[in-house]
């Protein structure tokens, strides 16, 4: 197993946002999470990322057989998990080349290639995320998690606030970076939260949560979830609990 | 005794309205003659790297004339551009007969004791007279150096730009290496004539036990532009200005920006004032302050006289240790309705999430600490030659480097 989530319990600000989750993700599996807004899911990602604003209760976390649960942000980062925030702080002075250059690249494009592919040229040399469009935090973040490679990619919603044009742009991507060109060699795998179902056509999903306060309460066919979701709601969905 | 000399007389022991008071006779008013050279390049390698530091190249390419003072010697003056006198500040009072029209024109002699000492105990300075339509092709570089232990250096400087004129000066302020006890006392007049800009880079690099005290006045006539970048990231012990900007023609610019690092045991008192006097005058004061166990007080005074003008005001702080404490005093005084003045502050510490942020992408948290503070220091100098921008990003790197 990749990803181990077991019986994880998270409080925000003494309160607590999940409860008891579970989750198993395998080697080149992605999933998606479904879930209301404030029903948990971005305070999964930020507890697995290792944010210091959730504070773990009780419950383990075990990434490529090693206990993470406590583990500093960045080496859970050098263990091969990367993030794609949904509100991406600014970072004044800061261009997105003077951050990206930090990295080590380990992908098998150069960094231009990268950055023509995002059509982003433009943008290396803003502050990161200062005055950015929806779209554009988006890009910046993705092409911040193709340098950086990661095997366990966590995606924020990658899709909100991204127009038509742009979400094929952002759509094929993540596909490569989530290896769906490769059948049998395929490793990396992906935890993903959407709202909507444009991303599901490029994810290639192998399955779907539900959460609903604070807790996973269902998996499935991640487009059956989906459609269910969209004609009757998430409680209709939680309440065939499969 | 001149009219100067007797009302500075009467300013001798008067206090300064910032800054700690000083005691001036704690400092030697004599200091060793150091002899002529004609070139730069002649200077110890050790004194070249020193001042390289503060922007000062010892080979001449890319600066237009250079000058240096080393304690209360003239050891440096060369030009190489038509059109740009460059003088020892006394040569150049001998040469134009005392300079009755400009010399403490701008500036009160009796202002407080500083200025009273800088016109008592007169030592040198540098003068810089650009052409009417000249403009200079690289900056002009003064260097102002201490390397005689605890003596006072009083210095007078001027500037005047004539019409339609083009200038960059890189003043380069620092002490010999081994020197722990000093004072530097300058007053600048700055003349910019109508059309003229001028822009005033000045990087300073003190020592541990060093009273630095500028006094600096700026007269921006009718479309005329006046620019200072001001940085400072070493120790110093006690640092006080409130350079002064008059825009006094229509449509005058002037904006100044200062970044600052004050290390355990600084003292550092520093802000522009810009007196706003003529319809269609713009200013902008930017500072960003870091404090690493020192004390700032960073202050912005902006005075709308008349309808028309626009001007604005940021102070950032960052306290990156228990010791340390910013205090961000931004000031507006509008005169007249029909002004539009503006002012934002904000003093506190790196954010969080800004480090996380960095972290989930691999950095260490000091990595990703001192990615944040190069970026929170590296101000936009807008107006600036690639050039200068890549001095001062250079010395906010490596002095960075060294801080964090």
């Amino acid at each position: 197993m990749l990803l181990a989530i077991e019986n994880l319990t998270v409080e925000i600000a003494e309160k607590e946002v999940l409860q008891d989750v579970n989750l198993m993700i395998g080697h080149g599996e992605t999933h998606v999470l479904f879930g209301k807004n404030g029903s948990g899911k971005t305070t999964l990602l930020m507890a697995i990322m290792g944010f210091s604003g959730c504070r773990i209760i009780k419950g383990k976390i075990t990434f490529k057989d090693i206990d993470i649960t406590h583990l500093p942000i960045n080496e859970r980062a050098r263990l091969g998990i990367g993030m794609s925030f949904q509100r991406p702080p600014t970072i004044r002075g800061v261009k997105v080349h003077d951050l990206i250059r930090t990295f080590n690249n380990n992908g098998e494009e150069t960094i231009e290639q990268i950055v023509n592919s995002l059509h982003f040229k433009e943008f290396m040399e803003r502050d990161i995320n200062l005055g950015f469009s929806g779209g554009e935090i988006k890009k910046s973040e993705l092409l911040q998690l193709i340098v950086q490679n990661p095997e366990l990619i966590l995606l924020d919603e990658p899709e909100s606030g991204v127009d038509l044009e742009n979400i094929k742009i952002i759509g094929r991507v993540i596909k490569k970076l989530l290896q769906k060109n490769l059948r049998r060699q395929r490793f990396k795998a992906g935890l993903v939260i959407t709202h909507t179902g444009l991303i599901l056509n490029y994810l290639e999903a192998d399955k779907g949560h539900l959460m609903l306060n604070g807790r996973i309460i269902c998996e499935g066919n991640p487009r059956e979830m989906f459609e269910t979701i969209e004609k009757r709601g998430y409680e209709e969905c939680a309440r065939c609990q499969r | 005794m001149s009219t100067i000399d007797e009302k500075a007389e009467t300013a001798l022991k008067k206090k300064a309205l910032y800054g700690p008071d000083i005691d001036l006779d704690s400092f030697k008013s004599d200091a060793v003659h150091h002899d002529y050279d004609p070139d730069l390049a002649n200077f110890s390698t050790g004194e070249k790297k020193h001042i390289a530091e503060v922007g000062i190249l010892a080979s001449h390419d890319e600066r237009t004339g250079s000058f240096m003072l080393k304690d209360h010697s003239p050891v440096h003056c060369s030009v190489g551009q038509d059109g740009i006198e460059l003088l020892s500040m006394r040569d150049a009072l001998k040469k134009y007969n005392g300079l009755p029209d400009y010399w403490w024109k701008a500036i009160e002699v009796d202002t407080d004791k500083y200025t009273a000492q800088a016109a008592v105990a007169f030592h040198d300075g540098f003068f810089i007279r650009v052409a009417p339509g000249t403009k200079a092709q690289y900056p002009v570089q003064t260097c102002l150096y201490i390397s005689g232990e605890g003596i006072a250096q009083n210095i007078h400087n001027m500037v005047i730009a004539e019409e339609d004129s083009e200038l960059h000066i890189i003043t380069g302020c620092t002490t010999a290496p081994h020197l722990k006890k000093g004072l530097h006392v300058g007053v600048s007049e700055f003349y910019i004539k109508k059309g003229a800009t001028v822009t005033s880079t000045m990087l300073h690099n003190w020592g541990e036990e060093i009273v630095v005290r500028p006094r600096t006045t700026v007269w921006v006539e009718e479309g005329a532009t006046f620019m200072s970048n001001y940085v400072c990231m070493k120790m110093a012990k006690s640092v006080q200005m409130f350079p002064s900007v008059r825009l006094m023609g229509k449509n005058a610019v002037a904006r100044i920006n200062t970044v600052l690092v004050a290390t355990k045991g600084s003292d550092l008192d520093i802000g522009g004032r810009v007196s706003l006097e003529a319809p269609g005058a713009k200013a902008e004061i930017i500072s960003r302050t870091i404090t690493t166990g020192g004390s700032i007080i960073a202050r912005g005074l902006l005075i709308g006289q008349v309808a028309d003008v626009k001007a604005h005001l940021e102070c950032s702080g960052l306290i990156l240790s228990k010791e340390g404490r910013i205090r961000a005093i931004p000031e507006l005084d509008g005169l007249v309705t029909g002004v539009e003045m503006s002012h934002e502050a904000a003093v506190g510490k790196i954010s969080q999430d800004e480090i996380e942020y960095l972290m989930s992408r691999g950095l260490s948290e000091q990595e990703a600490t001192a990615l944040i503070v190069r970026g929170f220091l590296n101000v936009k100098l807008e107006g600036l030659p690639k050039e200068l921008q890549d001095e001062i990003e250079r010395v906010i790197y490596e002095t960075g480097k060294s801080v964090f």
